[in-house]
């Protein structure tokens, strides 16, 4: 329609062919629909049998899910791409020279950029990190930037994840079942290769082994175990790396080291890829009750035994009180402006901040600081007068845990539906790769993509998709 | 290479073995009840117990009837060692290791419980019960192909053959453990009806009939059919195979030691004081003995196994 106010990356506003898109469209004409709607079963059969699931919390066996996959990509031009990158790799070498900051001198806080509080105050802040060094100065080993699209040139960084950002295993797989269904669609057009993030997040990882390391650093995944939701991705990883995946119970520290049962006696690790948050890291230092983690893990990591990716205590960057301050803070330790800037936000802590969104409630996106997963939160324009009245009250009674945001007309992607091609709407989730020697992005990244018409929830959780996501070479 | 890695291999092939070897008791016990020539509760009965889920089947289910016998083995999930549950098992411990399989072997696992799930999912009406079975037979003998087929042979390797041949060679004594009556010398030696029919429900368990009879001819009879199961090298199922493929898997685990390891000392005194004799030496001794002592001996080489390659601690 016409009156669309949605940018759509195929048709813009204006239902012209963008470029980008231009070869697909003519290779999607002259396809049968038929033959499509197959292809789109068997990529789920494909997935099923590969065993790219989920699980759903507290349910058996039987309960692992899809994630639905929709078969058209998602395609940037090389040059939109190279922009959009160079955001990332700007704001992310601003976020690991601000960790090192706030766990040392806290130099932006001295220059009132960022108020104390912010840091003392916040859940996220892990004191035991004051004054380390993570081996290779790297704090955020993997980083997933997540950016949502509102016109051609107009990107938007929604939240930056950089604790363990996951969904990198569909990136990787989307692509490897479109190169099965699709091959000539790879024929025809030129597209960036993905496949390689496994072996460059090995090398990379390996880059930031301890200095105690000797010979070939030992890399290993640990996971909290076959019942967590994202399992599959934590052996889809150690697989494609080629090196171990362990649990808490295979580890323990011996001789000063982090060391796993193997059948030959006790190994000690270099670099560990931790799929753990901080709180079940280590029962002798946080959650006391934590099965997941290793007991002492914190002392030897303090003692430079063992690298830790991502290191403790980066959620600090990724807090979401602490987002609406990124401009500054790229500022602040890039010395540039931003160049890919934030959606605007309202501290909810901020008095006048917060009489603003009382007032609005129906027209923002409330979160919560500390939420993920699409839960917890109130999208107004969709919301129910109760639901808009319950939420105030516990925005009331915390505002400090909440933040605002306006509802973004978010681009859309055609998506496969049963009418044919439909736009809905999409976000995107680059991986970023951080070693001492510099900063990675994979090309492309995860898109996902809100399947219901007209909504603008695209986790997962909350009956998402994913596409695969295309950067041409121009 | 983990501890928790070499127990999930092992566990991941001997529930395959164990949801394979129980499939086959499965449609022996079905071609006998068919057959009518035995009294159809005391055979689904010794089947149970050569599935070694007898005590469990009686304190669920009580009275022995055919309908309660094949759902209990085939698909009962109160039933730890019924196909479904060993499948399910199967692939739960493949998920564990996964990064320890490479994806033929994964996706043949997959498919393998995919296809459970489908077929074992909900009752199986007799008439789709030889089906059922045959899909499953094929389904687990995929995996053995890529196994063979695509898998490193090294420590990994090893533990997954372990797995197999223990479990294998424990099914095999417990067909033996159940009917070894039928196979003593004092029944007569040109067989009634009765024991040509509980013979060949023993050489069927083990997929071996055909073989024996091109090897042993018409007129064999127990003592030959006790060679064949324990003695004869040539048979896949027999415990002298199963125990040559352990010796193989854990010299080449122990490869680099100056000593052999307390697991392959375990199995050398099974080689010897139970595998190195005559047929007849075995009768002597007392065939119920000799196949109690040596399930008891199997199990006791599992634990050392586990102990010395550290699967739990």
């Amino acid at each position: 329609m016409s009156s669309d106010p949605f940018f759509d990356e195929m048709w813009g506003t204006s239902q012209s062919l963008r470029d980008p898109y231009a070869t697909f469209h003519q290779w999607f004409d002259a396809e049968d629909p038929a033959r499509l709607r197959a292809k789109q079963r068997e990529a789920e059969d494909l997935f099923r049998l590969t065993g790219i699931t989920f699980n759903v919390y507290g349910r058996a066996e039987a309960e692992e899910r899809l994630i639905p996959f929709d078969i058209i990509p998602r395609i940037l031009s090389g040059n939109e791409w190279y922009k959009l990158s160079r955001g990332i790799e700007q704001r992310v070498r601003a976020i690991n020279a601000f960790l090192h900051d706030i766990y040392h001198k806290q130099e932006i806080v001295k220059a009132g950029r960022l108020p104390a509080e912010m840091i003392a105050r916040n859940e996220a802040f892990l004191p035991h990190m004051i004054g380390v060094e993570p081996p290779g100065g790297v704090y955020t080993h993997i980083v997933g930037i997540d950016v949502v699209r509102t016109g051609p040139g107009d990107f938007f960084v929604l939240e930056d994840n950089a604790r363990t950002p996951s969904g990198v295993s569909y990136m990787l797989e989307n692509r490897e079942t479109m190169l099965q269904m699709f091959p000539e669609l790879f024929s025809r057009n030129r597209v960036q290769p993905v496949q390689n993030y496994p072996t460059n997040l090995r090398r990379s990882l390996a880059a930031c082994a301890p200095e105690i390391t000797k010979d070939a650093p030992v890399v290993a995944v640990l996971t909290p175990g076959i019942y967590n939701s994202a399992y599959f991705e934590h052996a889809f990883l150690a697989d494609q790396m080629g090196v171990e995946l362990v649990e808490g119970n295979d580890l323990r520290v011996v001789d000063g080291r982090v060391a796993m049962r193997t059948t030959r006696g006790y190994t000690p690790i270099d670099v560990l890829y931790r799929r753990v948050d901080d709180d079940f890291l280590d029962p002798l230092n946080f959650n006391p009750d934590s099965q997941l983690g290793v007991a002492g893990i914190m002392d030897v990591y303090r003692a430079g035994g063992i690298t830790i990716a991502n290191a403790p205590g980066t959620g600090i960057a990724d807090d979401k009180a602490i987002y609406s301050y990124m401009p500054d803070i790229v500022e602040f330790y890039t010395g540039e402006q931003p160049l890919l800037p934030n959606v605007p936000t309202w501290r909810c802590s901020d008095a006048d901040d917060l009489a603003y969104v009382r007032e609005h409630l129906a027209e923002l996106v409330v979160k919560e600081v500390h939420g993920s997963g699409g839960y917890g939160m109130l999208v107004g324009p969709a919301a129910s007068k109760k639901e808009i009245a319950d939420f105030a009250k516990k925005l009331d009674a915390k505002p400090s845990n909440y933040i605002a945001q306006p509802t973004l007309s978010l681009s859309t992607v055609p998506t496969f539906t049963a009418k044919g091609l439909s736009p809905r709407h999409v976000d995107l989730r680059p991986f970023v790769l951080v070693n001492p020697d510099g900063i990675q992005i994979t090309p492309g990244g995860l898109t996902r993509v809100a399947l219901k018409k007209g909504s603008l929830v695209v986790n997962s959780s909350q009956g998402g998709g994913t596409k695969d996501t295309w950067v041409l070479e121009d | 290479m983990l501890g928790k890695t070499a127990n999930g291999l092992f566990w991941l092939f001997r529930y395959l073995e164990r949801a394979e070897n129980t499939a086959r008791l499965i449609e022996t016990g079905q071609r006998i009840a068919l057959t009518r020539l035995g009294d159809s509760a005391s055979e689904w009965r010794s089947v149970l117990q050569s599935a070694g889920v007898w005590p469990a089947f009686e304190a669920a289910k009580g009275e022995v009837t055919k309908e309660a016998a094949i759902n209990w083995l085939l698909r009962d999930r109160g039933n730890s060692s019924s196909v479904y549950s060993c499948i399910c098992a199967a692939r739960q411990n493949a998920r564990l290791v996964r990064t320890a399989l490479t994806g033929d072997m994964w996706e043949a696992i997959n498919s393998a419980y995919m296809n459970a799930q489908e077929n074992l999912g909900r009752q199986v009406a007799e008439r789709d019960l030889p089906g059922c079975l045959r899909t499953l037979r094929q389904n687990t003998s995929l995996v053995r192909g890529m196994t063979h087929g695509t898998m490193l042979r090294g420590e990994r390797y090893d533990f997954a053959r372990l797995g197999t041949f223990l479990e294998r060679a424990d099914n095999t004594a417990r067909i033996l453990d159940v009917k070894y009556y039928v196979l003593l010398p004092s029944a007569r030696a040109v067989g009634s009806a009765l024991d040509n029919v509980q013979w060949e429900t023993i050489l069927r368990s083990v997929a071996a009939r055909g073989g024996f009879r091109m090897e042993y001819g018409a007129d064999s009879g127990p003592r030959d059919i006790t060679h064949f199961l324990i003695l004869d090298q040539r048979l896949p199922r027999s415990l002298a195979f199963c125990a040559a493929q352990l010796q193989e898997n854990l010299r080449s685990l122990n490869a680099g030691n100056a000593h052999p390891s307390d697991a392959m000392k375990k199995l050398d005194f099974i080689n010897r004081k139970y595998l190195a004799h005559e047929v007849d030496a075995i009768f002597d001794y007392g065939l119920h003995e000799y196949i109690t002592e040596i399930i008891a001996l199997l199990a006791d080489l599992a634990q050392e196994i586990e102990r010395e390659y550290r699967f739990y601690e």
